[in-house]
């Protein structure tokens, strides 16, 4: 659907993309990274919008430098920011974008019907959109992005400034999107955590590298994480290192320290090991392994949690790879 | 049809969001499709024929016509446009009113000399059509939804740019519409009438195509509307009135020659120049000069360069509007 080889962006301060190589697949798949990651510009080349400094990628099989046209006829795009002028109904703006997409004024109408109806907008559709809410206007430019039945969506932020039940109806309107209209989609956010919900594929990308790309299921597997609290005493000075020690004689797979860690107060107490396997079907004997180990060594176990997968974790364990 | 683009689930009802966020259960196109046998009446594909870069040109270029006019916009967006509209149409029907009761030869005022009278009327017209056609869409960022669509920038810039000539075409050439029928209604020489109003017509097309070019460009760099409505004002009224008073002084401190020259400094003096020597018209200058054939060409030549520059201008200011 997208592949992208060794491109790289740059302005005249920042590197925004880094020799980034990755395929996507059909399907939906999640763009991850903080802000500034490199998000918003890697959509931007992918429209064939934005030159790309060096590197190139095909949208569709088609070359984003040579075919930007032809790839905008068949691809939707939703900006992060708000795109919506205020004085006109959702119906007479949606229409006007199909007509500016290429189709026909009456097909624009039908579709524009269809789709609006699609993202649960029905009769305020006739309103100025200046009064509508936020969760509204986020589903008119969903609306806007769909409405020429593209093969491929690209999302960029789309459950931004939604409260916690907009952002669930929006991810759930993005997967049947595929799941429903067949319609691919990358979609962005700076939180895995919701983007794992939704996504059949994950990308992060961090300062315009990529950190990893694998399918969620991977994902999710690989990033449960059982952090251990320890405290130090007299005869191991260094609880957690003790601890690492130990728990990899029991079989167990501590993570390294990071090194930019020991900076953080506190986080030289914290060691965290992959305990495999999906949340809730961990193995209990893990935990039983960890307590005890720490309980032999003497140390004081402050707390034991096991943890949902964070993107600063996905950064850690790549400053930790990174010496490796 | 690719295989990517069969739906999973053919169903009308998406998965609840509980299924929808459990990606992890191996969802493949096989091992549901197999399974539904209720058909998909929710979402229809899209199969009919998709039209191209021109024809969305054209579409935005009618919608933004339309819209200049307040057509297909709220009631109370007509208001203003259609006032003046109205405002510049009455008293082009009194001059063909006072040549009939007067039962003189010509009207009293010329063609082209009639759009040059209405300046201030269609300065008006001009500050309230173009920020409405073009900085709307940069203030509220609606651009990159076009430039995410296969129209360039160029096809944006080319379709508002004719909108809003078009809009101010119609704007003067109307009221000369108005005066040739009236003319030829009270019997006034039909040839001489239709020369004049053809001419009238022809001085109508450059009026539009300067003064459009420098509105657009002022209210692309100016997405808050008030200050584009003020800008485009001063722009189009000050240097006019500053250049005929410069003229004035000109012709009493017997410096006549100056006055075509002089001319040159403001788009309403140069149109003047341009139809008192090229269109046959009366000049609007001190002393009623017309200009040398010297100053014809430059005339011409500055009328040109002046409309390729905003444009290109224009066209600047797009490529830079980000994304
Ligand atoms: N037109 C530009 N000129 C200069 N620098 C830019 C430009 N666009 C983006 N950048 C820089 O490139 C980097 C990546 O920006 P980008 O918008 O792609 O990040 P993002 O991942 O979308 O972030 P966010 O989550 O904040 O939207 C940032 O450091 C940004 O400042
Ligand atoms: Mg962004």
């Amino acid at each position: 659907m997208i592949a992208i080889e060794s491109l790289s962006k740059r302005f005249p301060r920042v590197t925004a993309l880094d020799r980034l190589t990755v395929g996507i697949e059909p399907g939906v798949t999640g763009l991850v990274g903080a802000n500034g990651a490199g998000k918003s510009t890697l959509i931007k080349i992918l429209l064939g919008l934005s030159p790309a400094t060096e590197g190139s990628a095909t949208v569709l099989g088609m070359d984003v430098a040579t075919q930007g046209g032809a790839i905008r006829e068949r691809v939707g795009y939703m900006p992060e920011h708000d795109c919506l002028p205020p004085d006109v109904s959702a119906t007479e703006f949606v229409v006007h974008m199909a007509r500016m997409s290429g189709l026909p004024a009456t097909a624009a109408r039908e579709r524009t019907a269809d789709t609006l109806r699609h993202v649960g907008l029905y009769e305020e559709r006739y309103r100025p959109m200046g009064g509508y809410s936020t969760g509204m206007k986020q589903r008119v430019k969903l609306a806007q992005a769909l409405v020429h039945d593209p093969r491929l969506v690209l999302l960029d932020e789309p459950t931004n400034g939604l409260d916690p039940v907009g952002r669930d109806e929006m991810l759930g309107l993005i997967r049947r999107v595929h799941t429903d209209f067949g319609i691919s989609v990358l979609v962005t956010s700076h939180l895995l955590g919701e983007l794992e919900r939704t996504s059949d594929h994950i990308v992060v990308i961090d300062g315009g590298k990529l950190l990893r790309s694998s399918s969620t299921a991977d994902f999710t597997q690989r990033t449960a994480v059982l952090a251990v609290e320890v405290t130090d005493t007299d005869e191991h000075p260094d609880g957690t290192a003790a601890l690492r020690t130990a728990l990899r004689k029991a079989g167990l797979n501590p993570h390294e320290p990071a090194p930019d860690r020991a900076l953080a107060p506190g986080a030289g107490h914290l060691v965290t090991l992959d305990i495999g396997g999906e949340a809730g079907d961990t193995d209990e004997s893990v935990f039983d392994t960890v307590r005890d180990t720490a309980a032999d060594l003497g140390l004081g176990l402050v707390r034991m949690e096991q943890r949902r997968h964070q993107i600063s974790e996905v950064f850690t364990e790549r400053s930790a790879g990174d010496v490796a | 049809m690719s295989p990517d683009r069969t739906p999973e689930h053919p169903t009308t009802t998406g998965p609840a969001p509980g299924q929808a966020t459990a990606p992890a259960h191996g969802r493949t196109a096989t091992a549901e499709r197999g399974q539904d046998v209720i058909h998909n009446i929710g979402y229809r594909g899209y199969e009919g024929p998709r039209l191209g870069r021109s024809y969305a040109r054209r579409a935005l270029f009618t919608q933004s016509l339309r819209g200049s006019y307040g057509l297909g916009r709220s009631a109370k967006s007509k208001v203003l446009p259609m006032l003046l509209f109205a405002t510049i149409c009455v008293p082009a029907a009194i001059l063909v009113a006072v040549a009939a009761l007067t039962k003189a030869k010509e009207l009293q005022v010329g063609y082209a000399e009639y759009v040059l009278l209405m300046q201030p009327l269609l300065g008006i017209y001009l500050a309230a059509a173009a920020p409405q056609a073009i900085s709307m869409d940069l203030r509220f960022k609606t651009t990159p939804l076009y430039f995410s669509r296969p129209m360039e920038r160029s096809d944006y810039v080319a379709a508002k740019y004719a909108a809003l000539s078009a809009a101010l075409f119609l704007f003067t050439a109307v009221p000369v519409l108005i005066m040739y029928v009236g003319a030829l209604l009270v019997k006034l020489d039909f040839s001489d009438q239709t020369k004049g109003a053809a001419q009238g017509i022809v001085f109508c097309a450059l009026f539009a195509l300067l003064h459009a070019a420098i509105a657009a460009w002022i209210a692309a760099l100016t997405p808050r509307r008030g200050f584009g409505v003020a800008a485009i004002i001063v722009a189009i009224t000050v240097p006019y009135f500053l250049v005929t008073a410069l003229q004035g002084i000109a012709l009493t401190s017997d410096n006549s020659s100056a006055i075509g020259w002089l001319g040159l400094g403001s788009p309403g003096t140069l149109l003047d120049g341009i139809q008192s020597r090229f269109l046959d018209g009366r000049s609007g200058f001190p002393d009623a000069q017309t200009l040398t054939g010297s100053q014809g060409a430059v005339y011409l030549a500055v009328f040109v360069a002046l409309v390729a520059c905003f444009y290109a201008l224009l066209l600047r200011r797009y490529r830079k509007a980000g994304l």
